[in-house]
């Protein structure tokens, strides 16, 4: 845990941050590292540095738009930024953070809707069979967003080469996953 | 025979078999024995920890609860992405003993926090590389683009493995192989990661600009050690050439699957029939082995 002291004692998301994560919001210079090494950033809202400061400002209104940004669901958690940052902010474990809070908060970006399609079905699979099927993950992507004939024309290929099963893997204690699943997901919206 | 815990991952049992066979036939090579984690399951990957921090350490604990179980206290994690998930869980589960507990409450199993895990290169550099140069029979002579990604070299402060720029010990495998590790800018270059389907303009353009680099600068080969980073650079090969406007064709090969033909494997043995991207490398008669320069010391 870091020492703030004008952050610790207030309200937001910075301070939520800060002790939920331990990552030190305010350490950011705004040297734009992360942003020049983020290999997304040309697709976000707001660039990672843009992020850090808009928490240090510690308004509602910035808060509100960082929950309901794209780029937080655009960070493919590379860690690049990271790896690059002078004072060592853990950019990931907050991005990670910032998704959980608008996940839950219902205030996921319009436009990230099938990233977070994806991983929902991503997680459904693993809750079902304790692993991911591949084969299943994609229907269920292909339901939640309606992308019906996305990639369709390369799965006869990829049959061929043995890339796809036609039956899921199971794991045998099943019942271990679920309630890892329910005791991790409860009080959670979904 | 020597015998290791081995935890394949959910892609080495689907998109990317051919990870598992060349691994395995690899491993068998230096008389290595690689023993599956009892009913393991998914560490959770980029999902999990997008959406809920419990259950993103709650998985991997589970699997590395079971092969203590099991007294596997070395597992080999080919997956660079299963290797992060399971190397940081340990980490975090270490350094909070608190958390800990509580993981090892939901998961309803204890854990020490004890399991080492080594990614392909460590396993190979551990049990491998010593008696590779000797083993070699069929010089893999060839340019290859090393690529690492991310996941198999960041965050350096908790995987403390090779530089977390301009990466080495991918590179020092394959001179060992009797090929070219070329130098080049997209080593560590993120690929686009778990965007493939949700994303797929984005994974065309970050793994349009690896393969276009790798080209560039001579490459024949471009060697991974990643299921997903082989999907991206393989199967997303149409995308990456409509971004790119023209046709690459370089193929993308695992670590393991260079080094198994090196040894003598055959091609089928170590599933190179399976890329979407075919393999059809030049018969090149063999030549000296590229001389060694680099061998900087990698631990942290």
């Amino acid at each position: 845990m870091s020492s703030h002291e004008h952050v610790h004692h207030k309200e937001g998301l910075a301070a939520d941050v800060t002790s939920n994560t331990g990552v030190p919001v305010n350490k950011c210079y705004q040297c734009g590292k992360c942003s020049a090494g983020c290999p997304v950033a040309f697709e976000m809202d707001y660039p990672p540095s843009m992020v850090l400061r808009m928490l240090q400002t510690e308004s509602k209104n910035n808060d509100e738009k960082l929950l309901k940004s794209n780029a937080i669901w655009l960070c493919v958690s590379c860690e690049m930024c990271y790896g690059r940052c002078p004072m060592e902010i853990d950019i990931p474990v907050l991005m990670d953070y910032l998704r959980q809070r608008a996940y839950t908060e219902k205030k996921v970006n319009p436009k990230a809707h099938n990233i977070v399609a994806f991983h929902k079905a991503f997680l459904n699979s693993i809750n079902q069979t304790g692993r991911l099927y591949e084969v299943g993950l994609v229907m269920d992507y292909k339901m939640r967003t309606g992308a019906l004939m996305q990639d369709v024309e390369k799965s006869p290929k990829m049959f061929i080469k043995g890339k796809l099963s036609l039956i899921p893997e199971m794991i045998k204690d099943k019942r271990n996953i679920k309630n890892i699943f329910n005791k991790t997901l409860k009080n959670k919206k979904s | 025979m020597i015998r290791l815990g081995f935890y394949p991952g959910c892609s080495m049992e689907g998109g990317a078999r051919e990870y598992q066979e060349s691994v395995i036939a690899l491993a068998k090579v230096f008389d290595i024995e690689l023993i599956q984690i009892p009913d393991w399951n998914c560490c959770g990957a980029t999902a999990a920890h997008n959406l809920n921090k419990e259950l993103s350490l709650s998985l991997p604990t589970r699997i590395l609860a079971l092969a203590e179980k099991n007294e596997l206290m070395d597992i080999v994690v080919p997956c660079a992405a299963c290797y992060s998930r399971l190397t940081v869980t340990n980490h975090e589960l270490n350094k909070d003993k608190s958390l800990a507990d509580k993981v090892c409450d939901v998961i309803d199993m204890p854990y020490s926090g004890n399991v080492n895990v080594l990614n392909i290169i460590q396993f190979i550099q551990k049990y491998i590389a010593d008696k590779l140069e000797e083993k070699v029979t069929t010089p893999f002579n060839y340019n290859v683009a090393c690529y690492y990604g991310c996941l198999l070299v960041r965050p350096n402060g908790i995987l403390k493995f090779d530089r977390p720029e301009d990466p080495q010990t991918m590179d020092i495998l394959v001179k060992k192989a009797g090929g070219n590790a070329i130098d080049w800018a997209y080593k560590a270059e993120c690929c686009g990661a778990g965007m493939s389907v949700s994303r797929t303009d984005i994974v065309a353009r970050l793994s349009g600009n690896i393969i276009r680099d790798a080209v560039e600068r001579k490459a024949e080969v471009l060697a991974v050690a990643c299921p997903m980073c082989h999907s991206n650079l393989d199967m997303r090969r149409p995308e990456i050439n409509k971004f790119l406007k023209k046709e690459v064709d370089v193929p993308v090969l695992y670590i393991s699957q260079i080094l198994g033909l090196a040894v003598g494997l055959d091609a089928k043995t170590l599933g190179l029939q399976r890329h979407m991207v075919a393999v059809n490398l030049p018969e090149k008669k063999a030549e000296q082995p590229a001389p060694i320069t680099n061998t900087i010391k990698t631990e942290a």
